[in-house]
């Protein structure tokens, strides 16, 4: 009965101020227990009573409005990091944390993407692009005060790369004049690796080869630097499971201090005082929420407990946008959706067969129909516009051209055709896109194809060992460079996984790319390598990732851009605007 | 009595070990492991990661060293939550795992009991039809379809409740522990009403009826303590799975408990993450269930006796 009561009761009390709803709720309670001691309700009843009344009192503000006014960014996180430490953890939810907390030797514009100031103020380039010197700026400080100095990189790039920490994306500073061997394990002494502290604010780093984006990965948390005397505190320098990124031990360089995170339910922060650029920060605050269910993220967003979410459902998608002023936000993203093609596995072992394949594919209505015009077909693997650099077409949507091919290969209409399996981890969406896939192979080339999906550690495993004829896959870019997608591809790379091997295509990404002088030279080479892997196709690109988010309408200051890359130091929010009509 | 329980607790131990055996072997059998991702991993790096959790040893050294571990109460380090240990994680969750299913239970026991006392009085008659019904529609009706229901009647049409969360805003508890209860409440509602059917028709009730008691206090006094044990024995299990299902739940309306780990841990292949959670509810589960028998025995005179007169 007093569910009922409680349910029926609205709970709506934005007008109330807090400490009246307060003293409402402490009376009901007390009010209960006085009744337990005059045992008057049988035990059980009472319990559930008082939860009830407990549950029961009043809504609140929103987040919204309370965000808006106290200057706190409410923001859907995707799920629960791994952690915040920079060399230990990877993933997205985790990369916005730590780029909240710290902040790289150079940042990314959040419009262009081109690298500008962060600890270090300018940085040139010597030795025909091959040493780099940052001067770091002299008002970069930790969170305890202390400056940030060029060696605290010099020990944090020596524990991202040490063999013991495991540092998932040591790599990224692979292209340092022998950081790959330390890391390995071939070379012992750190003092071999291409980074120098010449004093307390000049860095300077010497490459292997001239690597044309190596500013940029200066913003990736791998290259972050760490306070070395905070991680000492609590263990050695490549332990991975210490508490130094605990609330109250951490020590971070970044626009915002960690004030709380509470497992499971949110990541607390609050502007930092000692930021050098911290007049530039609007915001008091952050709370980020781990919201995994995309379908409960999008209904707290429509509640205004969020400003912002990581996704929006699928389904939901054509509803916002036709919203007049949609707080739907989708743009292009670094990332490619592609299937994998075994090119050692009869029938897909001739590349007639591949180029079939990927001609029958009928990529605008697979965007149309199943993907909601929320993703961009592609014919190649790099995203276009990747800092300027736009993939070739070397073919397009040619039915009659891939039954041509078909034929050529021996199998004319489908004609003596062995089977074909296309493997994806279990997922609604990809099983969509399969089937499809299935059906345009079918009725263009009367081929008959099969689709299985496995579960994602067993869809890994089938990958990296290659058993498979044709998998799912999909390609995020850690950094703005065509580079990122097509050294995927040089022979045995680790992230090949098609048997896909040519010396012409390894030397020109490998070699002849980093020595370019002028950026069109060098995107010229992208374009005759990335020509030469589409006419082998080793993979069949099927579209262009897109960002899809929901920005709440006084939220300023997020750009749509091809990372997805959010500074939260230049994120304004401004009270009075609500959703609009429509949402409710 | 005591002897009953310590034989009881005695037989736990080889249960929950084969458990902790028998799920080592089985997710270590698993394809994949914890560091497979979708970037590839180094084998460098892979070496390291294997060598700080041990899984560089052989399979029966790392089997005999997490034993040792599991003696002194250390679940191990998380593989998905570096940094933490999955002791620090279950104890994060299983407050408000708990939290979640007793309201659940209790909502499940005054909804049930209630239904099916009360259709138990007129049976076959439409005060029997109806709740039970109702119950059917319970037992079927999962908690993925129940959850959004509620969220969108409630928390977005009428806007009375919170939708998310637990414990963050006044009032978010509600939905889940009623989305969660429901089901609960009709095996309640059903086995309540058997129970009641049965004892009703028992001779004692006949002469209870016959002194010229009044109905309300037939049933309450004389017909509820028999008639509701099927309800206890139920409990104990219930509640564990309560403990154990509440994932759908947890998912739904973003409560940071148990749940959500458990499953999420099985997809990580965070094997220690999957022992933890496993040997942890397992053991709940037969702790549950003797704390269910016991109270089944304590209502049922006859076991009662033959327990007692074991034990002397």
């Amino acid at each position: 009965m007093a569910i009922v009561c409680v349910i029926v009761r609205p709970c709506r009390a934005t007008e109330w101020p807090d400490t009246h709803i307060n003293n409402l709720c402490k009376t009901g309670m007390e009010s209960v227990i006085d009744r337990q001691s005059s045992r008057l309700l049988p035990k059980t009843l009472l319990i559930l009573l008082s939860t009830s009344l407990m549950l029961g009192c009043g809504g609140g503000e929103s987040n919204v409005v309370s965000g808006n006014r106290d200057g706190i960014l409410h923001y859907g996180n995707g799920a629960e990091p791994q952690g915040l430490d920079p060399h230990v953890v990877t993933g997205v939810p985790e990369n916005h944390l730590i780029r909240a907390l710290f902040e790289g030797l150079a940042v990314k514009n959040p419009i262009t993407l081109e690298p500008e100031p962060g600890v270090a103020e300018r940085w040139e380039f010597t030795d025909e692009g091959r040493v780099i010197t940052f001067h770091l700026n002299p008002d970069a400080k930790w969170s305890n005060g202390e400056q940030v100095t060029a060696s605290d990189y010099v020990w944090s790039w020596n524990r991202a790369l040490h063999p013991e920490t495991g540092n998932l994306y040591a790599y990224m500073l692979y292209p340092v004049a022998n950081a790959e061997a330390y890391s390995k394990g071939e070379i012992t002494d750190f003092g071999e690796v291409g980074v120098k502290a010449l004093d307390d604010t000049t860095l300077e780093v010497t490459l292997n080869t001239p690597t044309p984006y190596f500013i940029q990965l200066m913003d990736h948390y791998s290259t972050f630097a760490v306070h070395p005397e905070t991680l000492l505190k609590f263990g050695k320098m490549t332990d991975r499971f210490t508490p130094w990124t605990r609330v109250g031990n951490i020590v971070s360089n970044g626009a915002f201090v960690l004030t709380d995170w509470a497992l499971n339910r949110h990541i607390k922060m609050a502007k930092s005082d000692l930021y050098w650029d911290r007049d530039k920060v609007s915001l008091n605050g952050v709370v980020f929420y781990p919201t995994e269910n995309v379908v409960s993220e999008e209904r707290m967003f429509r509640v205004e407990q969020l400003h912002y979410t990581q996704v929006a459902p699928l389904d939901k998608i054509p509803v916002y946008r036709e919203l007049a002023d949609t707080p739907y936000v989708q743009a292009p993203y670094l990332g490619t959706y592609y299937y994998l093609v075994n090119t050692d596995r009869p029938p897909v072992d001739n590349v007639k067969v591949r180029q079939a394949l990927s001609m029958a594919v009928d990529r605008d209505k697979l965007v149309r129909s199943v993907l909601q015009h929320t993703a961009v077909p592609a014919y190649s693997i790099t995203p276009p516009d990747t800092l300027g650099y736009y993939p070739p077409q070397v073919f397009s949507y040619d039915p009659d051209k891939a039954r041509a091919l078909l034929a050529e290969a021996g199998y004319p209409d489908g004609e003596g055709w062995p089977g074909l399996e296309i493997i994806y981890n279990t997922q609604e969406a990809h099983r969509k896109i399969a089937v499809a896939i299935q059906q345009m192979w079918k009725s263009e080339l009367n081929v008959d194809i099969t689709i299985a999906n496995q579960e994602w550690k067993v869809y890994l495993n089938s990958v990296s060992q290659r058993d498979f004829q044709v998998a799912r896959r999909g390609w995020i870019g850690d950094y703005v460079d065509a580079n990122n997608f097509l050294d995927l591809f040089i022979t045995d790379g680790g992230n090949n996984n098609t048997g896909y091997s040519d010396p012409v295509y390894d030397d020109l990404i490998l070699q002849k790319a980093p020595r370019a002088q002028t950026r069109e030279e060098r995107y010229a080479l992208f374009t005759q390598a990335e020509t030469m892997l589409m006419e082998q196709m080793p993979i069949i690109p099927i579209y262009t990732y897109t960002s899809k988010h929901l920005v709440h309408p006084s939220v300023e200051g997020i750009y749509p851009n091809l990372m997805d890359s959010l500074n939260l130091k230049y994120v304004t929010l401004h009270p009075g605007r609500s959703l609009p009509e429509g949402l409710r | 009595m005591l002897r009953f329980v310590l034989s009881r607790l005695l037989q736990a131990i080889p249960v929950i070990f084969i458990v902790i055996t028998a799920t080592f072997f089985l997710v270590r059998a698993a394809p994949g492991g914890p560091f497979d991702a979708e970037k590839v991993v180094l084998p460098e790096v892979k070496r390291a990661l294997e060598a700080q959790y041990r899984l560089d040893l052989p399979l029966h050294e790392q089997y005999f060293a997490y034993l040792k571990d599991l003696a002194q109460g250390e679940l191990g380090p998380s593989f998905k939550y570096p940094g933490r240990s999955v002791n620090e994680i279950l104890f994060s969750g299983l407050p408000v795992t708990a939290e979640l299913g007793l309201y659940a239970l209790l909502i499940a026991l005054l909804i049930g009991v209630t239904a099916g006392v009360f259709a138990s009085l007129k049976p076959n008659t439409r005060q029997d039809y109806i709740p039970m019904s109702l119950a059917m529609i319970g037992i079927c009706m999962p908690s993925f379809l129940l959850g959004p229901l509620l969220v969108l009647v409630f928390g977005i049409y009428l806007e009375w409740l919170p939708i998310s969360g637990w414990g963050a805003i006044p009032g978010d508890k509600i939905l889940p522990s009623i989305t969660l209860g429901a089901a609960y409440a009709a095996y309640v509602a059903r086995l309540s009403r058997a129970g009641m059917l049965e004892i009703l028709s028992q001779d004692y009730i006949r002469t209870a009826r016959a002194k010229g008691l009044p109905e309300w206090m037939v049933v309450a006094k004389h017909a509820l303590r028999g008639g509701l044990i099927p309800v206890v024995a139920f409990l104990g299990p219930a509640f564990a799975g309560l403990l154990a299902g509440s994932f759908v739940v947890e998912t739904i309306f973003q409560i940071p408990g148990l749940g959500r780990f458990y499953v999420q841990a099985a997809f990580n292949r965070d094997y220690t993450m999957i022992l933890g959670t496993t040997v942890f509810l397992s053991s709940l589960i037969v702790l549950f269930n003797l704390m269910s028998d016991v109270a089944a025995a304590w209502l049922n005179p006859r076991l009662r006796s033959q327990i007692s007169g074991g034990g002397k």
